[in-house]
């Protein structure tokens, strides 16, 4: 084997280690003997999303390197630790620290700095820049004596920080040279209408402002003088105007730098130097830096391809197109969105009420896009900037796109046009054709394409339009998109659901004969049964209920591979007294139950023969347990930790809320399980961030996390509202509930059911708190009738001699199923395998 | 199937087991389920199959859900949810794999079996 080649890759940043993923990625790196140098303590986390940190202070959130990434690799990382010197003789790189090492190539990832104007003051304490976890920790601290704070700079990372500022409770300034915010991406029209959108969210917006000096104030830590003769008092200061790449090194090396700063790179990425490479924001290519992390990842991906001899790619500059989010305000720009091209056209449309801007430009001859502004409403970013980038011939009358239509219909793109190339989603660069082979491979819906091609998890901007490239192409391949429940109803759950509401339907038969055909089957019943019992909360066992009861359901526990059941009673919270643990002991001693604790927080019996069930369930009723619901496709348990009631960190009674929440919810029929957690401070004990509804309690009150999902593929939940009150939080866990209740599939967890939504968690929050649709006091009052009318399945069932019956195993004997065999381990009994059979007695 | 010089056994009264639904029977030692089910045509019809459902390897088929699978009458096995033909006794997922069947019918309100 040939020696290895030695890389240096100087910076850790997004960039730099997204060069190492990529390298992985080409099955090559093991060529190579790899060192990275990284000047922050930490390793390389997400810059774009720093202001998250903010949600939990924790670097976990934003972290980018998987666990183990560097070791499994052979990746040697030096964190804390930057490269000072480049001998291009000796070839050999030196640190900070004093480490040598040599090498054959480098790539030169050291990014950016913040640029901060030489204003006399800015050196003063309680002066910040926006860039590290160790800004955001510095200005976090100052925040807690200050009360006022502005940003300097008002494009997009300026409004960032500002976010930043007002989530820490400082009345937030937003200082800027320009006539409007945003003046790179946005023109007047569309630079207006973000102001004023910014403004009445409680920030103060300053334009055409040069700040000419910063000093002591007088009822505020600075005093900040501008060239008008105006002044500001605030307590902190953030400067965000703009980046400068971090040449320092490469300058110092000699490599060719262009004339304002920059190391010079070609298209394959190579510097001056043919064994040096530049990626990021410290490269110069045509004479631009360009401050976004995807021409980053290109620049990143090229160098690999050419230092590999993998790949052919090249950076061939970035589009700088950009949708984003600024504090809930969808802001977009496309291209040439000042309409500087010779002889370009535009067309405007402006809606004060709504607040919504939105400009095109268009070629001379109306026929092209060139590029686009919107702001407050960037539903059609995705198709325009297919327009754009695919030089698609617009309709006749272009302003047609951007023109809200009177009758509803969509005046988009026709996706079928868009050629297989076109990059639908430009966060994870996914094309038409990756969605197509996606759907070839097998994927029929929203979820299965964003698993296995990753599309619309960035941003999301782009999921209408992969939604409608993903239906189209299941049509064209003759995928009939069939969304009928089975055989016997054409309708979704979701329809059955309306009908059985809208017509106060009660039973499968009348269900079947008004709207189905057949007898039914093993999925309409159960199905049928659940939405009876979501909307009128009818006993499981009812007569006219029992015989849609999947088996689960019907002997209420769950059937375990030899027919015998679980017994798994309610334990609210998981709090639980002495002498009922005292109870649940016994009755499994004397019924020789398998007992195991599980996650959830309670004790599961395992091992119970049908015709045991009620006598075991008539010891548990009378000494007070309830059932739960362990077998049903119903609320499961509220997990806890011990809350401020015992911890010394607790802030909130998670104790408390978690037996309250349980026992409102407990018996809530739903079209798959629920589970919910509350935990008593950001620590989490509780896990509450993989559950349905997950609740964490904060100096204000608790903060609701929803649709995350352990089991299969797990999915963190989403911050939907924070600093709750209880009565807040439980109209939005009604709301939330009733809603998937109403709206999921059948078997559709609420993490699937969420990402298979337009609009995502974005439209959830607009009809749970905002009551976009005017359905909050429908959904309240139908959970309330459910909460009203809860009965213990079990209670009920053992008070009825008619109902009893029917557990024997035998309708003509009193003898029990022989083929039922247990053997034992660990001091406790399981199923006997076959091999054990013969031995053992049952 | 149901001969004349067959003979009847009583198993059961006809409430005993609930409409749409199975129940088992212990009969010539065998785990016979049993199933009262409403046909395509509103008459009321009986079946009886094994009780051993041969996927799971477990006497759990009575307590499976009934329905129809295109014309034909069928039993869902409760645990991995295989279809068996109630009529015939065929896996409708594995033709190869079937249960055996037996002869039931209502005797006035009494529910028997045939060897």
């Amino acid at each position: 084997m040939s020696p290895k080649i030695k890389l240096v890759v100087i910076g850790n940043g997004p960039v730099g280690h997204n060069f190492l993923e990529y390298l992985v990625e080409t099955g090559k790196a093991d060529e190579y003997q790899v060192t990275v140098f990284g000047e922050e303590p930490l390793p390389a986390y997400d810059r774009v999303h720093l202001t998250s940190w903010f949600k939990n202070q924790s670097v976990d959130d934003i972290n980018m390197v998987s666990e183990g990434f560097y070791p499994s690799n052979n990746f040697t990382l030096h964190s804390g630790d930057k490269v000072t010197k480049i001998d291009r003789f000796k070839r050999v790189v030196t640190s900070e620290a004093g480490l040598e090492v040599s090498y054959d190539k480098i790539i030169l990832a050291t990014g950016s700095f913040p640029f901060v104007p030489p204003v006399p003051g800015h050196d003063r304490d309680n002066v910040f820049v926006y860039r590290t976890i160790d800004d955001l920790e510095k200005i976090t601290a100052a925040a807690k004596t200050g009360k006022v704070g502005a940003v300097i700079g008002g494009g997009l990372l300026g409004l960032e920080a500002a976010k930043a500022l007002m989530d820490l409770d400082l009345k937030t300034h937003v200082i800027e040279f320009a006539p409007r915010l945003m003046a790179v991406q946005v023109d007047d029209g569309g630079g207006n209408m973000l102001c004023k959108k910014i403004q009445d969210l409680g920030v103060s917006v300053h334009t055409q402002k040069n700040t000419q000096n910063i000093g002591d104030g007088d009822t505020a830590f600075h005093k900040m003088s501008f060239a008008d003769g105006q002044e500001l008092e605030t307590d902190i200061i953030v400067f965000s105007a703009g980046i400068r790449p971090r040449d320092e090194l490469a300058r110092q090396t000699g490599l060719g730098m262009g004339a304002r700063g920059g190391v010079v790179i070609n298209n394959n990425c190579l510097t001056s130097d043919n064994d040096i490479y530049a990626i990021g924001e410290v490269a110069l290519w045509d004479n631009k830096i360009y401050g976004l992390i995807a021409p980053g990842n290109a620049m990143a991906k090229a160098a690999v391809d050419h230092l590999t001899e993998t790949g052919t790619s090249e950076f061939a500059g970035a589009d700088m197109s950009t949708k984003l989010k600024l504090m809930g305000v969808d802001v977009a720009s496309i291209g040439d969105a000042h309409g500087t091209t010779p002889n370009s056209r535009s067309y405007t449309y402006v809606n004060d009420r709504e607040e919504v801007y939105k400009k095109i430009v268009v070629s001379e001859d109306d026929k092209y896009l060139l590029g686009a502004v919107l702001i407050g409403d960037a539903a059609e970013y995705g198709s325009l900037l297919q327009f754009m980038l695919n030089k698609m011939e617009l309709p006749s009358e272009p302003e047609g796109l951007i023109l809200p239509s009177l009758d509803g219909s969509s005046s988009g793109i026709g996706v079928d046009a868009l050629p297989d190339s076109a990059v639908l989603c430009s966060c994870m660069n996914v094309s038409k054709a990756d969605v197509i082979n996606a759907v070839e491979a097998g994927a029929t819906d929203m979820a299965a394409i964003k698993s296995c091609t990753k599309a619309a998890t960035g941003c999301g901007g782009c999921t209408a339009l992969v939604t409608q490239v993903l239906n189209c192409e299941l049509e064209k391949q003759g995928v009939e998109v069939n969304t009928d429940l089975c055989e016997h109803f054409a309708y979704t759950r979701q329809d059955l659901y309306n009908i059985i509401r809208v017509e106060q339907i009660k039973s499968f038969e009348e269900l079947l004969e008004k709207h189905g055909t057949g007898l039914g089957c093993d999925i309409c019943k159960p199905t049928t049964a659940n939405i009876l019992a979501s909307c009128w909360n009818d006993h499981v066992l009812d007569s006219n209920l029992q015989g849609l009861q999947d088996t689960n359901d019907y002997f209420m526990g769950n059937m375990q591979k030899d027919g015998t059941y679980s017994v798994v009673p309610r334990v609210p919270g998981g709090e639980i007294t002495a002498d009922k643990l005292i109870v649940l002991g016994e009755v499994a001693k004397k019924y020789k139950l398998y007992t195991k604790i599980t996650g959830g927080q309670r004790v599961d019996l395992f091992g119970a023969r049908s015709e045991q069930l009620p006598d075991i369930w008539r010891e548990l009723v009378d000494a007070g347990f309830e059932t739960g619901h362990a077998y049903g496709k119903s609320l499961r348990t509220v997990k806890s930790c011990v809350g401020s009631t015992w911890c010394r960190y607790g802030v909130q009674d998670s104790m408390a809320l978690s037996i309250l929440l349980e026992n409102r919810y407990k018996g809530l029929r739903s079209p798959h399980k629920l589970k919910m957690a509350v935990s008593g401070c950001t620590r989490e004990c509780a896990e509450a961030q993989s559950k349905d509804v997950g609740i964490i309690a904060t100096e204000n009150g608790w903060n609701m996390y929803v649709c995350g999902n352990g089991g299969m593929k797990p999915r963190h939940a989403d911050l939907f509202a924070s600093d709750l009150t209880d009565v807040e939080l439980i109209k939005y866990i009604d709301r939330f509930y009733m809603f998937y209740v109403r709206t999921a599939d059948r078997l559709q967890r609420t993490s699937v059911w969420m990402d298979n939504m337009e609009g995502g968690l974005e439209y959830l929050k607009s009809v749970i708190i905002d009551d976009k649709l005017g359905l909050a006091a429908e959904l309240e009052q139908e959970m309330s009738t459910v909460v009203d009318t809860y009965q213990c399945e079990w209670k009920t069932t053992i008070e009825d001699p008619e109902k009893m019956k029917r557990f024997s195993h035998f309708v003509n004997s009193k003898l029990h199923d022989e083929n039922v065999i247990f053997t034992t381990e660990r001091e406790q009994i399981r199923p006997a395998l076959t091999s054990e059979r013969t031995s053992e007695t049952a | 199937m149901t001969t004349t010089d067959q003979q009847w056994f009583d198993i059961c009264n006809i409430d005993d087991i609930l409409p749409s639904m199975g129940r088992c029977a212990l009969f010539n030692e065998q785990q016979v389920a049993i199933f009262r089910v409403v046909d395509q045509s509103g008459k009321e019809q009986f079946f009886a199959i094994d009780n051993f459902c041969p996927f799971s390897e477990s006497n759990t088929l009575s307590r499976g859900l009934t329905g129809s699978i295109t014309d034909k009458i069928v039993v869902a096995s409760p645990l991995y949810k295989q279809h068996f033909d109630l009529t015939t006794g065929i896996c409708l997922e594995d033709e190869s794999v079937s249960v055996n069947t037996y002869p039931v019918r209502l005797n006035g309100s009494t529910v028997q079996l045939a060897a």
